[in-house]
């Protein structure tokens, strides 16, 4: 066996910090459009956040988007390019605090598009700030004395969420903390791209993700941070499929 | 044709917007210039509405008319609002079923036809703003009676209610 | 028999855009613009085009921002408050060099302001779009035939030049209807090999993209953006001018005000006043050439707005202290009207004004 590469991955070196799965995720991602062979049907929308410039590192058309705006922006492309491939790539702010109402009707709309929801419970590119997916009692660094659900809320499961949306046609929660679940991870969100190009719905893939800098841990400690911490609170799993049924209606 | 300013005022339902799209519509016909300006708003449905229609073989300045030479009124409130508006000489054409003159008006032709009294009585609902334009046209003759049946055809959709349309606006052009 | 057809501003508006190519339209319900995206429901389909109402304005700019991207004639419209909201959308527009056309019917504000029409966010339209050094090409109707010309020469510009182009308009125009004719022009449509619509393997990938975080490269697109800038103020100004050959007073109005301010000079001539009227037609680019000419002629100004005086400043600058600049305006919703605009002018000009 060897080890390539993805077609649809460029060939820059990724400026996320050392110990971020970031990387892993974009692999993933460009593996699955390398197997369904679609790069070059494929536009995808960067995020604002660490990933902001994703678009250097996938070899598809790419565009940047306003923060939080990536599934309008993605809904701009696919009303128009119905036959091509779209998806948005996103962290948690943008996508759950910003971004969270072109998200929610995205979904509602059943929009033929995929996201990518990395959730590393953290605001990474700012300096490590409270997310909306920050735990309670988690310290950050606008949480100095741990995330008070009296006085900041609670987090948002944005899976549980999005899966009473009758748009949505897979919603699952994958994580990176291990080899296993990264091949677990890396089947789901290529049958998020398959659900789209089958026109069965909207898809979306949460991917647990580690941040060792701002949580202040090595990158191994991270990735135990994620099971022990992360994983009770966001479970692992399908929250929605719609398997074989039949296709999202599109006008 | 010097141009013609006309105010049409009333309640929102009693079709005011209609009336001035007829006009507006038929002096496009006869080659005129002509401009339709509505009041708009929240008042969707009972409210006060107006609209602004000028007619004219020139270029139209102002759309928005302040001063006009003719004001078809459908309710108290907008007759007592607009009627010292009208130009002196100008023509003022009321439902007088709905409306009580308190002063007379020496410098204006005032035209009174009980136009809501008279669709009730022909079953001619919601028909008291045609009646009046019909009777406006017999008066003033500022648009063709043609143009303004074809105006009605071009925006009636069912021929029944086109049959009512032309009905009010001939009790209209005999009333007066 | 006549081949005009009788339609409201924002309808007209919204015919002219499909008929020259625009093919995809984001939009929110706002008055008083919202018939615009109802023709869209409904002619839009038809005309194998895209329609979507949005979630809210920001969406609806971001959707027009991914079809731009795709190389898509793409429109959205909205009134003065859901403008403020695409304010940032607008900024990455103009950063990302996109094409798309930006229709604000105007109505009163601050904040929720009123629903009457209103020119107050000129200020808006032309100085600040959004953050950043940028601009907006802004096209301002003054009837319902032009905003039909207007449109099509706004998608025309916007891919001459890829930019967004505002059409700044009025409650008054979106409103009002008045006979149109759609003129039989082809689009110009231009090559768009920058397009993220995806590489087919044919070519390397396509970037659209607003961030720079080199200091010294930002700057340099920047200046290169401003260079375009340059020749659209060069060879895109437009204007009507009524009466100004041999006018002492010059009135300055765009838009619906223009017309009213038209019957004024028109009254004025008639009581011996000369008077002449400047309409600008873009207001970025401002056709400040055609004041400073005036300025040398003229005894004075009167610049008149549905505003506190926002287009006042441009004149200003145009006109340099060369002469008196007067204002007059209303704002809030209330409409000036020919009288009170002659009524300036005779007072300015030192005429009487009992006769009114």
């Amino acid at each position: 066996m060897i080890y390539n590469k993805p077609d649809a991955l460029s060939d820059l070196s990724t400026h996320y910090c050392p110990g971020c799965t970031h990387g892993i995720i974009h692999k993933l991602i460009a593996a699955a459009l390398d197997e369904l062979d679609c790069e070059g049907r494929t536009i995808g929308i960067a995020p604002v956040g660490c990933a902001v410039m994703a678009y250097d590192y996938f070899n598809c058309d790419m565009i940047e988007a306003a923060h939080g705006r990536a599934p309008a922006v993605a809904t701009g492309v696919k009303r128009n390019l119905p036959e091509h491939v779209v998806f948005t790539y996103q962290g948690d702010g943008d996508l759950a605090a910003i971004g969270l109402t072109e998200t929610v009707h995205a979904a509602a709309r059943g929009e033929l598009i995929t996201i990518i929801f990395v959730n590393n419970a953290i605001y990474g590119m700012t300096g490590g700030q409270m997310a909306p997916t920050s735990l309670p009692g988690q310290i950050t660094q606008t949480t100095p004395f741990g995330r008070d659900v009296q006085h900041a809320g609670y987090p948002i499961h944005i899976c549980e969420m999005l899966s009473t949306l009758d748009g949505a046609a897979l919603v699952e929660r994958v994580s990176m903390d291990s080899i296993p679940n990264i091949a677990k991870a890396q089947k789901a969100i290529k049958k998020a791209f398959t659900y789209q190009i089958q026109k069965k719905g909207f898809s979306i893939v949460e991917v647990l993700s580690s941040c060792p800098t701002n949580w202040g841990v090595t990158p191994v400690e991270a990735l135990q941070w994620i099971r022990d911490k992360m994983m009770p609170y966001y479970p692992l799993g399908v929250f929605k499929d719609i398997g074989e049924k039949q296709n999202h209606e599109t006008n | 044709m010097k141009q013609i300013n006309l105010m049409i005022a009333g309640f929102g339902g009693q079709g005011i917007l209609f009336v001035g799209k007829i006009l507006a519509y038929a002096g496009l016909l006869e080659g005129k210039q002509v401009s339709w300006l509505p009041s708009y708003g929240p008042e969707m449905r009972g409210g006060t509405a107006n609209c602004s229609v000028c007619l004219s073989n020139e270029l139209i300045c102002s759309p928005l008319v302040t001063k006009p030479d003719i004001l078809i009124a459908m309710n108290q409130p907008s007759y007592d609002k607009f009627v010292d508006k009208v130009v002196m000489d100008g023509v003022v054409i009321i439902d007088s079923s709905l409306i009580t003159i308190q002063n007379q008006i020496a410098d204006k032709q005032l035209i009174s036809i009980p136009a809501t009294q008279l669709a009730s009585e022909q079953k001619l609902s919601k028909l008291a703003n045609i009646i009046l334009l019909g009777g406006l046209l017999k008066k003033t003759k500022i648009l063709s009676l043609d143009s303004i049946q074809k105006a009605l055809q071009t925006y009636t959709s069912k021929p029944e209610l086109l049959q009512s349309n032309l009905k009010a606006l001939s009790i209209g052009d005999t009333t007066v | 028999m006549n081949t005009k057809l009788l339609m409201k501003g924002n309808e007209a508006l919204a015919e002219a855009a499909i008929r020259c190519g625009c093919k995809s339209y984001f939009g929110y319900p706002i008055t008083p613009q919202t018939e615009i995206a109802a023709y869209m429901a409904k002619r839009m389909p038809k005309a194998g085009g895209v329609y979507l109402q949005a979630e809210s304005e920001i969406s609806a700019i971001n959707m027009v921002y991914g079809a731009a991207a795709a190389g898509i004639r793409s429109m959205t419209s909205s009134s003065s408050p859901g403008i403020s909201l695409k304010t940032e959308g607008i900024s990455y527009l103009i950063g990302a060099d996109l094409p798309c056309v930006i229709v604000n019917v105007m109505r009163g504000g601050p904040g929720l302001g009123g629903i009457q029409p209103s020119q107050s966010d000129y200020w808006q339209a032309t100085r600040a779009p959004g953050h950043g050094d940028g601009h907006l090409l802004v096209l301002a109707p003054a009837g319902i035939q032009e905003m039909v010309d207007l449109t099509y020469l706004a998608f025309d510009l916007a891919d001459e030049y890829r930019m967004p182009v505002m059409i700044l308009a009025d409650g008054i125009l979106g409103q009002m209807m008045e006979p149109v004719e759609f003129p039989q022009q082809e689009p110009k449509y231009v090559p768009k090999p920058w397009a993220t619509n995806g590489h087919q393997k044919n070519r390397e990938h396509n970037i659209v993209n607003s961030l720079c975080l080199n200091p010294a490269e930002l700057e340099q697109s920047i200046q290169k953006r401003f260079l375009r800038y340059q020749q659209i103020a060069q060879t895109q100004v437009r204007y009507q001018a009524y009466d100004t050959e041999d006018a002492k007073i010059v009135v300055v109005a765009y838009g619906a005000t223009a017309r009213i301010a038209l019957a004024a000079v028109r009254q004025a001539r008639k009581q011996g006043i000369e008077a002449g009227l400047i309409r600008p037609i873009t207001l970025w680019p401002f056709p400040k050439e055609v004041l400073l000419q005036l300025a040398k002629q003229v005894e004075s100004f009167l610049c008149v707005e549905m505003s506190m005086g926002q287009m006042l400043e441009d004149v200003q600058l145009a006109v340099n202290g060369r002469c008196p600049i007067y204002f007059f305006g209303h704002t809030g919703g209330v409409v000036p009207t020919p009288d009170e605009i002659v009524r300036e002018i005779l007072q300015i000009s030192g005429g009487k004004n009992d006769d009114l």
